[in-house]
């Protein structure tokens, strides 16, 4: 295995350093530019929170769906066109009044990217997954979400291939909001459950 | 394994949390994006597989492990083609310095060495044909020895005792995957374990779940 003194000198500006292994892997046809261009598109475009916010605001207006997408939350997803690499088996958890779920990696950053896209920095932040495992409540209050004492909190770090998606409890007053209007009211931390979705 | 990638209830980490952007980027620069793309392109181009790949982000020297999440991702791409013998010692430096209007000499191109495993097929759930060890209910311990080499049981989780709460599918071991010595699939469990176990009396009131691997547990 490579020792890590092998590695390239980290005083290299990161951006240098990219450009550097891009360009030794093209001149050997070993990568290709069109393929480094639909990974990055891909991730700016397609895939992100707007397609978890899309299976919340289902949830909450299809109790059918609600049902499945609780059940056998990869088979309720992939209905609606989204699967793909880290979310290979997606467990669906619900928040109440009562029940809090908030989801975290302590070991790297796994994430569902079919439903968020790629985790944003608070996600992989040290501070984050040091301490969401040993004070959820602290860290969650620091966000601005309070939970009384009566609420139990439930932490799930992904430490295998399963991958978690909190479904946000409806924000009340928003009754008469369609399914894509509220859709646009899901973040992405209450679908992490760092937060709550707020009504408009 | 123990290393600076296992933060989970770690003082050191202990700070005050970043500011929630609602709307953060993918990428927050251009770099960033190429460094993901080129990372999910190393870990092709050298045979590797997922658990390669964050052993190899494990494997990252602390202090550029810590400088950001792309940059570890950068290094671990470094690491894998120079594991494989895709990229020699000293290839992306050098070009670096090209790059940048030096004249070194690069290093020649050597030998590739991609590692072989057999795969039983895309992803990494797989079908176990023995039963599970574990039923929904039972008490398990989790092991306290310490690998020196690939793992995914958090040290915080060590020796401590909790209830299986689900048996999730069977996945692809990733302590042989990630050196490339087998599959190895596995039953899966989700394990609950009660604040006060892990953290002692004083501990806030919650639960904490964590999926493990079969070979991580024995019956309490």
């Amino acid at each position: 295995m490579t020792e890590v003194e092998d590695t390239v000198d980290p005083t290299i500006p990161p951006a240098l350093r990219a450009e550097a292994l891009e360009s030794l892997l093209l001149e050997r046809g070993l990568i290709d530019t069109k393929t480094i261009e639909t990974f990055i598109r891909t991730y700016e475009t397609a895939v992100g929170p707007m397609n978890g916010a899309k299976v919340v605001a289902k949830a909450w207006t299809d109790p059918e769906y609600k049902q499945q997408l609780l059940a056998d939350g990869t088979a309720a997803i992939a209905t609606l066109g989204f699967k793909g690499p880290q979310g290979e088996h997606m467990v669906v958890l619900e928040n109440t009044a009562d029940v809090h779920h908030v989801v975290v990696c302590t070991l790297c950053s796994c994430y569902p990217w079919p439903v968020l896209g790629l985790p944003p920095s608070w996600y992989k932040d040290p501070a984050y997954r040091a301490r969401v495992v040993k004070e959820p409540r602290a860290v969650l209050a620091e966000w601005g979400t309070e939970l009384g004492p009566d609420v139990e909190v439930r932490v799930l770090d992904s430490s295998s291939e399963v991958r978690y998606l909190v479904l946000p409890e409806r924000p009340a007053g928003t009754e008469s909001m369609s399914e894509e209007e509220l859709a646009a009211l899901v973040t992405r931390d209450a679908m992490v459950g760092v937060t709550k979705v707020q009504a408009p | 394994m123990d290393g600076v990638h296992d933060m989970g209830g770690k003082a050191r980490y202990f700070g005050p949390l970043p500011t929630i952007d609602p709307d953060e980027p993918a990428f927050h620069a251009e770099w960033e994006g190429k460094a993901f793309a080129l990372a999910l392109l190393a870990n092709r181009v050298s045979g590797a597989n997922l658990h390669a790949f964050r052993h190899a982000i494990e494997r990252v020297p602390e202090p550029e492990y810590l400088s950001g999440y792309y940059e570890r991702w950068l290094a671990s791409a470094e690491i894998l083609l120079l594991d494989s013998g895709i990229l020699a010692p000293g290839a992306v430096a050098a070009r670096a310095e090209n790059l940048r209007g030096g004249r070194v000499e690069e290093p020649a191109v050597p030998e590739p060495h991609k590692p072989t495993m057999p795969s039983g097929g895309g992803g990494n759930l797989r079908a176990v044909e023995e039963a599970p060890a574990f039923a929904v209910g039972d008490a398990v311990t989790a092991r306290t020895s310490v690998p020196s080499t690939h793992d995914r049981l958090p040290s915080y989780a060590r020796g401590r005792t909790g209830t299986v709460t689900a048996v999730q599918p069977a996945q692809v071991l990733p302590d042989t995957a990630a050196h490339f010595v087998g599959e190895n699939p596995q039953h899966v469990y989700a394990v609950e374990f009660a604040a006060q176990e892990l953290w002692g009396e004083d501990a806030e009131a919650f639960t904490l779940t964590l999926d493990l691997y079969e070979s991580y547990l024995e019956k309490a």
